[in-house]
C-alpha cells in the first residue's frame, strides 16, 4: 500500500489513472494553497472538485467521490481530510503534508492576524457590531447548508427520527458528543446493517 | 492555572474535539462551546460568538477559529497548540484510514456505515447551528438577518455565501452599534 501512485482505488486498478505522471510536491502544495486561499464561504467541496478533477485531472469523478466518502466518514474536516488523502495518493505521506499545509496556511494566517487584532481591540463597539452581524448571518448560512445536505434525511421516518434523536441529545439534553456517538451510531449501524439478501458477492480470498 | 497546565489542557481539549468531529467542524461546535466556555472558562459566551464570526471571514477549512481560542488562552504558542491539536489527530487518522478503506472495497458494511452516518451528521450540523444561534441571535435585528441570509441561500439564486457573511458584517455595523 505504500506505492505512491495517483490512484484512489488500487484494488480496482483503473487502467490509466488520469494524471499518471509523477506530480511534484511543490505542485501539490501550490494547488492546495490556491484552494485554501480562495475557498470562501464554506463550499470547499466545489473548489476541490474544480481543481482536482477538472483543472488538474489528478482524479476522475469516481475517484473524487470515493475520496469524499472517506473524508466524510472519518472525523475531521472535509477540506483537510481531502488534502491529506489526495496528497497521500499522489506522493505518499510527504504529499499529504504538502496538501495539508497548502490547505490550512492561507486561512490560518489570516485568522491568526484577525485574532491578534480582536484581542487588542477588546471593547471596541464597532468591531463587536460587525462580528454580531457576521454571527447572525452565519446562523442563516448554517441553517441553509444543513437543510441542503439534510433534506433527503428529513423525508424518511427512520432517518428523520435519527436526526431528531441526535439534536435532542446534543442541544437539549446536553449529552456529551462522545456519548451521543457511542449510542446513536451503533443504533444506526444496526438499522442499516447489510441484509443477507442484498449482500453483493465479495470474493473471500481478497488478500493481495 | 500555570502556563504548561493550560497548554496541556488546550492540547487535550482540541485533540478530543478533532477525533469527535465526525461530519465536519459544525458537528463539534456544541461540545467545543461546552468545553471552552462552561468547563474551562477560557472565553465567555460572547467571545465564542465573536471568534466563530472571525473564523467565518477566512477561506479554507471552516474551523480555523480554534487558532483564536488558543491565542486567547496561551498567546502565540497556544494558537499553534490549538491548531495542531484540532487538525493533526484527525488528519493522521485520515492518512491511515483512507489506505485501509480501500481494502473494504465492495464490502456491504461500507455502505451501511455511510447510511448510518448520514442522519447523525445532519443532526449534529443542526445542533451546531443551534449552539451558534443561542449566542448570536440576541434580538429582532439578528433574527431578521439570520432569516434573510437563510432565505437568500435556500430559495434565492446561486450566490457565494461569503458575500452574505460580509454583508451581515456590514448590516451589523450599521444597525447594531
Amino acid at each position: 500500500m505504500s506505492a505512491p501512485q495517483p490512484s484512489l482505488s488500487p484494488e480496482a486498478a483503473p487502467p490509466a489513472a488520469p494524471g499518471a505522471a509523477r506530480v511534484s510536491i511543490s505542485e501539490i502544495f501550490l494547488t492546495f494553497l490556491v484552494i485554501g486561499a480562495t475557498s470562501f464561504g464554506g463550499g470547499v467541496v466545489a473548489y476541490l472538485r474544480n481543481a482536482l478533477v477538472i483543472s488538474k485531472g489528478w482524479l476522475d469523478e469516481e475517484q473524487f467521490m470515493t475520496a469524499l466518502e472517506i473524508s466524510q466518514a472519518l472525523p475531521g474536516l472535509n477540506a483537510t481530510n481531502m488534502s491529506v488523502i489526495v496528497g497521500d495518493r499522489l506522493r505518499g505521506p510527504v504529499g499529504a503534508i504538502a496538501g495539508f499545509l497548502g490547505m490550512t496556511l492561507p486561512g490560518g494566517l489570516l485568522v491568526f492576524a484577525l485574532g491578534v487584532f480582536y484581542a487588542s481591540n477588546h471593547g471596541n463597539p464597532a468591531m463587536h457590531s460587525v462580528l454580531a452581524g457576521i454571527g447572525a448571518a452565519s446562523v442563516g448560512l448554517l441553517a441553509a447548508v444543513t437543510l441542503q445536505i439534510g433534506h433527503k434525511q428529513l423525508e424518511h421516518f427512520t432517518e428523520l427520527a435519527l436526526v431528531v434523536i441526535t439534536v435532542v441529545m446534543v442541544s437539549f439534553l446536553h449529552i456529551s458528543l462522545l456519548a451521543v456517538l457511542l449510542t446513536v451510531l451503533p443504533l444506526a449501524l444496526f438499522i442499516y446493517r447489510p441484509r443477507s439478501d442484498d449482500r453483493p458477492k465479495i470474493p473471500e480470498e481478497e488478500a493481495p | 492555572m500555570s502556563q504548561s497546565n493550560s497548554d496541556l489542557s488546550l492540547l487535550g481539549v482540541f485533540s478530543l474535539l478533532s477525533l469527535l468531529a465526525i461530519g465536519g467542524g459544525t458537528a463539534v461546535l456544541p461540545e467545543m462551546k461546552q468545553l471552552t466556555v462552561e468547563a474551562h472558562h477560557w472565553i465567555t459566551d460572547g467571545q465564542f460568538r465573536d471568534i466563530y464570526a472571525l473564523g467565518q471571514v477566512a477561506p479554507g477549512p471552516n474551523m480555523l477559529m480554534v487558532i483564536v481560542i488558543g491565542y486567547h488562552v496561551a498567546g502565540t504558542p497556544g494558537a499553534l497548540i490549538a491548531f495542531a491539536g484540532f487538525f493533526l489527530p484527525a488528519s493522521t487518522l485520515a492518512l491511515g484510514a483512507s489506505r485501509l478503506w480501500n481494502h473494504f472495497e465492495g464490502s456491504p458494511w461500507r455502505l451501511a456505515l455511510q447510511n448510518a452516518l448520514a442522519p447523525i451528521v445532519v443532526g449534529l450540523m443542526a445542533a451546531g447551528m443551534i449552539a451558534i444561534a443561542r449566542t448570536a441571535i440576541t434580538g429582532t435585528e439578528t433574527t431578521l438577518l439570520a432569516i434573510a441570509v437563510f432565505a437568500l441561500l435556500y430559495f434565492g439564486p446561486k450566490i457565494n455565501p461569503a458575500l452574505l457573511i460580509l454583508a451581515g458584517g456590514a448590516v451589523g455595523y450599521l444597525t447594531l452599534s
